[in-house]
């Protein structure tokens, strides 16, 4: 065999296990999903196979769904833009802190040591009726009784900023330490003041981490079923939700299949808009 | 059009037709926590000249840069530029052009959008703007770049865009970090010329610092050596060349030979030495004015001065047989290193017709006018 030839098969040889591990874990199950979702619920609770359109016609035409994608995308981007708002600044304070860098980002991945599951129901300990909160209200005399301040939709926001904060801020973090700190100061020496110089050197360099921040930030939230499962009240459910009660509370299998494709393809889209403009890679920088 | 257009019928205006400014340092002082990066050092530049802050890295070179250019805070000590106080007035209003030795020029803006930046702020007017953009990239021998972004242009290229628009602001002082060290040997030496030849067009007060003698000997109308945080010595090129004020000077700058010597006399006109293996040497007293009486002193001796030859050399110059031990052939000179008694001394001549061989014998000589006596 060629010298040629071996070379051309080596990053084959090198990917394959996780080429193995994707198809098997990732593609096959899609398309299983994929075919269920042409297969029909019958009312005696049988699943029947064939190409029946049926479930794609509920999905796509039902206003209910419409009205929870359309809810659960507003929930993800007001999610996003909150973390890019707050996010941003503590990015920047972090890639410009010369000395504690590394120990402010241990701090950010602190979190990721405690489950997810477990930081969002820390909430309920410190917003519910004898939550911290409350306790410390009522102990310092403001309120009479405790508050209502758990199970709707700014509880869900809180939940899933608490949740997306650190990938932000990870990301602009990564984009801002990469930017030379000496076109700051030459754009200062020719007369931009340190808010001119953020606004037309700074942050427009640093703008595809914050891209590739919001596009996870956003892909994240809108397919989140845990946070408005224990943070929010009955009418805050987000359409991962209606996947959940259709498969595991319905089994209706078929339905469920077509609605978590729908999301897919809406997410989907999303992210190709985000790599026609700016391309993945930034987006591996940021995760790695 | 406000400023007065110089003969090329450029919008920069050309020396004497601005107000040359000065800088000024008295006692400034930077220290990093416990670490003194800059000791008490006071310097004044005259105005439109060239002042090159040279020395090794970590020597407080570019710190002193920084501090003129509002980027660090002296700790102590104060900043004049044009007689006016600055060290209160932030890094913006100060009027300054700075170069930096990797560009920094904006990657996401064009060259021309680089070099209009800083008028931006100055409010002129677009067609204005535009004028001097253009005539800055004449200026720097660029002028078909405008549309293009820094990543397109080499290395050269770049600083030349860089140095552009620090100029198009017609900056008070012009402030160069090792503008010349990131490019290669070849470029580094045309773009050394072409540096001075805007800076001399221009007229601009400039301070350039480097680690590159060669740059520094080349460049500057004024030399500054400075060694871990101190001035070291500073002067003209060839006085600071010629007349090395202290060792580390003398080591720095070009190859030197130091022996240990001992001043037996001195008067009003020489400095008499007793050196091992060279004997009595009697040198003129303004090459060692700061040798104040007798006792141990130091002899510097320029490698490129110590003559060696084959036949005997002529009257009024000090000789020594001595032997070849090594060769370092340079193409046009050629280093020496050789054995003269106990010493070992090195010595840089230009090539006649070839090398002297290692092994050879040769008689070394020098004049003792072309020594310097430095305090042990």
């Amino acid at each position: 065999m060629g010298v040629e030839a071996r070379e051309a098969r080596q990053p084959w040889i090198l990917l394959s296990p996780a080429l193995v591990a994707i198809t098997l874990l990732l593609f096959v199950p899609l398309g299983f999903i994929l075919v269920y979702s042409f297969w029909l619920r019958t009312a005696t609770g049988a699943d029947v196979a064939g190409f029946h359109l049926d479930n794609w016609a509920e999905a796509l035409t039902d206003r209910f769904y419409r009205d929870i994608l359309l809810n659960t995308l507003k929930i993800a981007a007001i999610t996003t833009v909150v973390c890019a708002v707050a996010g941003y600044p503590a990015a920047y304070f972090i890639a410009r802190s010369n000395r504690n860098k590394g120990f402010l980002l241990l701090l950010l991945m602190l979190p990721f040591w405690v489950s997810y599951i477990i930081r969002t129901m820390s909430w309920i300990n410190i917003l519910g009726v004898s939550g911290a909160l409350n306790s410390l209200l009522l102990w310092m005399g403001l309120i009479d009784e405790p508050l209502a301040m758990l199970y709707n939709e700014a509880t869900v926001i809180l939940g899933l900023v608490h949740f997306l904060m650190p990938f932000m801020i990870l990301n602009v973090f990564v984009s801002v330490d990469g930017i030379d700190q000496n076109l700051e100061s030459a754009a200062n020496s020719l007369g931009a003041t340190r808010v001119q110089t953020f606004i037309s050197v700074t942050l427009p360099l640093s703008l595809p981490g914050l891209a590739a921040g919001g596009l996870l930030c956003f892909v994240l939230a809108a397919g989140t079923y845990i946070t408005p499962l224990v943070l929010g009240g009955p009418r805050d459910a987000m359409f991962a939700n209606l996947v959940f009660e259709a498969i595991i509370t319905q089994l209706n299998w078929p339905l469920g299949s077509a609605l978590s494709l729908m999301l897919l393809a809406v997410l989907g889209a999303l992210v190709l808009v985000y790599n026609h403009f700016l391309g993945m890679a930034q987006l591996m920088k940021g995760m790695g | 059009m406000t400023g007065p257009r110089g003969k090329a019928g450029t919008t920069l205006p050309l020396r004497k037709a601005r107000d040359l400014s000065t800088v000024k340092l008295t006692d400034i002082e930077k220290r990093f926590g416990d670490y003194v990066a800059v000791h008490r050092m006071s310097l004044e530049m005259p105005e439109g000249g060239f002042v090159t802050l040279l020395g090794p890295s970590g020597c407080g070179k570019t710190t002193t840069l920084r501090m003129i250019a509002g980027l660090l805070d002296p700790t102590a000590g104060e900043i004049q530029i044009d007689g006016k106080r600055v060290n209160d007035v932030p890094i913006h209003k100060r009027n300054l052009g700075l170069v930096f030795q990797n560009y920094a020029l904006f990657p996401h803006k064009t060259v021309a959008d680089n070099i209009a930046f800083g008028l931006k702020y100055r409010g002129v007017g677009k067609s204005e703007t535009a004028q001097k953009v253009k005539d800055a990239l004449e200026l720097v021998q660029l002028p078909h770049v405008a549309e293009r972004y820094p990543r397109e242009l080499s290395g050269g290229q770049q600083q030349r865009i860089a140095l552009a628009r620090s100029i198009v602001i017609e900056p008070d002082v012009l402030l160069l970090d090792e503008p010349l060290s990131a490019l290669d040997a070849n470029l580094r030496e045309d773009m050394r010329v072409e540096l001075k030849r805007i800076q001399e067009r221009i007229g601009v007060t400039t301070v350039f610092v480097t680690h590159d003698q060669s740059e520094a000997l080349a460049m500057s109308d004024q030399i500054v050596v400075m060694s871990a945080g101190r001035v070291e010595q500073m002067g003209a090129p060839q006085d600071v060349y010629n007349t090395p004020g202290s060792e580390f000077v003398a080591r720095f700058l070009g190859a030197s030979n130091i022996v240990e010597a001992r001043c037996t006399a001195r008067d009003e006109t020489s400095i008499v030495l007793e050196a091992p293996d060279l004997g009595r040497i009697v040198i003129p007293a303004d090459r060692g004015p700061q040798v104040n009486g007798t006792g141990p002193v130091k002899l510097v001796l320029r490698a490129e001065k110590l003559a060696l030859s084959e036949d005997k050399p002529s009257d009024g110059v000090i000789s020594h047989s001595a032997r070849v031990e090594t060769v370092d052939y340079q193409g046009q000179a050629a280093r020496y290193f050789i054995r003269l008694g106990e010493l070992q001394l090195q010595a840089i001549n230009m090539i006649d017709t070839h090398p002297h061989g290692e092994g050879s014998e040769v008689s070394a000589s020098f004049r003792p006018s072309d020594c310097t006596v430095l305090p042990a």
